[in-house]
């Protein structure tokens, strides 16, 4: 579903990816950790063409991203995307946020939009939320809005960029619990994170990133109980023994 | 307001005692007084007309003009900056003198008055609208910009539906300082003819002879107007505000 075929990509003098490599099939589900700068988020950014990439290919879903504007098009359609700061639409209502999307992109009527909004926002469980604005809201809610905004869009693929990384502590669990559910569904998922707990969870196969490689890939028994390279080793002591 | 505008007014009739004022030209009790309040008055309506038209196509002119400054294209942002620093340079008079002496003879077209002031303001003021819309379009954090991609909004949408809603909530009180600014420069219009506040003041000096109480009516007359702008635009800031908290 998702080919990654030796992409680099660079800021200025700054290698954020070099050489990286990796299949995503449909309905896999994998998790992507490193250390902060080693080029996760960079990444999946490629993947919904946040960020370009300078050399190498990326296939999603049969399309090639050549930077051409109908590739950029179908991707973002097909691609939803979660951010570690929410970025909610501030000005608008939850509803207006989730129907923005399906209404202006997708051509659906108001009304139509608004059902698949509460259905996602029942999804996510907070529907009584429809009418409040997001500061009104828990960062936890405001990141399960911003999970229901993704979906409304129907996407095959779900990217998520540290999606609790901004949360406080109390409010990770019920984020995870939305994930943890889609990935049942059989949403095909990248979820770059550092709840370990979560990723032994769901997750179909581990990626560990460091210096904008990828250093180690396998399905997380191996991966955490097994790991292979000094540096992943390391990572996980540092974070599991905490 | 009522008693800031009592304690503006108050000098006014005090000084009506002393022999170097002659309020009579303007006193409303008499038929003459009335006369020539009616006929300054009567400049009221072009000075509004005038100076919300002009603001109106500067807001539109600034909006378009400061998007290609925030274009990732060089050529583009060129142009903003060359429009800019181009009409920034040219003072509003010579602006005005510009427009409606000068065009004519290369369009071949005469121009009114009315839209002769309109074109000069509103382009005067479209250079220093075209820096507060980049400003407030720049203040929106780039989150903003990303979350719009990734719901698969065009470049249209976005701006329409994401940022300039949340950038123009920002820049109204600049906004509302131009309009204000408007107000005031609308008065140099009068040098072509204009029928406004200005120019009908300085008619009735010519036939009346009494400059000190008709241009201190003419300052009152700005002053009024001004603060019942100032007074909308505050209650329109607040609403936009309290959209949000409820």
């Amino acid at each position: 579903m998702i080919s990654i075929d030796r992409v680099s990509k660079f800021f200025g003098e700054f290698q954020a990816l070099n050489q990286v490599s990796i299949e995503v099939m449909a309905g896999e589900r994998v998790v992507v950790c490193g250390p902060s700068g080693s080029g996760k988020s960079t990444m999946i950014r490629c993947i919904n063409q946040l960020e370009t990439h300078e050399s190498g290919r990326i296939i999603v879903d049969g399309v090639e991203l050549d930077g051409s504007r109908e590739a950029l098009n179908a991707i973002r359609a097909r691609v939803g995307m979660v951010f570690q700061q929410f970025n909610l639409f501030p000005h608008l209502t939850v509803l207006q946020n989730l129907t923005l999307g399906p209404v202006r992109a997708r051509g659906l009527s108001e009304p139509a939009a608004r059902e698949l909004a509460m259905h996602y926002l029942d999804r996510v469980q907070i529907p009584e939320q429809a009418d409040k604005y997001p500061r009104q809201l828990s960062g936890g809610q405001q990141q399960r809005v911003a999970i229901a905004r993704a979906l409304c869009m129907e996407p095959g693929i779900m990217l998520f960029d540290e999606p609790t990384s901004a949360l406080d502590p109390e409010m990770i669990n019920e984020v995870l619990e939305v994930m943890a559910g889609l990935a049942e569904s059989g949403m095909t998922m990248i979820c770059v994170t550092h709840e370990m707990g979560f990723a032994r969870r769901v997750a179909d196969k581990m990626v560990f990133m460091d210096h904008g490689e990828i250093v180690e890939t396998g399905p997380p028994d191996r991966f955490f109980e097994n790991p292979e390279s000094k540096r992943c080793q390391d990572f996980l002591q540092k974070i599991l023994h905490h | 307001m009522k008693r800031l505008l009592a304690i503006l007014l108050c000098p006014l009739f005090l000084t009506g005692c002393s022999a170097d004022w002659g309020w009579y030209v303007v006193n409303p009790g008499t038929k003459q007084g009335l006369t020539n309040l009616k006929f300054l008055l009567g400049g009221l309506q072009y000075t509004v007309l005038l100076s919300f038209t002009a603001i109106l196509i500067s807001i539109t002119i600034g909006l378009l003009i400061a998007l290609p400054g925030l274009s990732s294209n060089g050529w583009l942002r060129g142009f903003n900056r060359l429009y800019v620093e181009l009409i920034r340079a040219i003072p509003i008079l010579v602006l005005i003198l510009w427009v409606y002496y000068g065009m004519p003879q290369i369009s071949g077209l005469s121009i009114s008055v009315f839209w002769a002031g309109v074109i000069a303001l509103a382009l005067s003021d479209s250079a220093f609208e075209a820096e507060i819309f980049r400003a407030g379009i720049q203040s929106i954090d780039k989150g903003q910009y990303e979350a719009a991609h990734s719901i698969s909004l065009s470049y249209g949408d976005t701006m329409r539906f994401v940022i300039l809603p949340q950038a123009i909530k920002r820049i109204l009180p600049a906004l509302g300082n131009q309009l204000v600014y408007m107000l005031k420069m609308s008065s140099l219009v009068s040098v072509i003819g204009m029928q406004e506040l200005t120019r009908k003041a300085n008619e009735l000096v010519v036939t009346e002879y009494r400059p000190l109480e008709i241009y201190t009516i003419l300052v009152l007359e700005y002053l009024v107007l001004i603060l019942l702008v100032s007074a909308a635009v505050r209650w329109l800031e607040r609403r936009m505000n309290t959209d949000e908290r409820h």
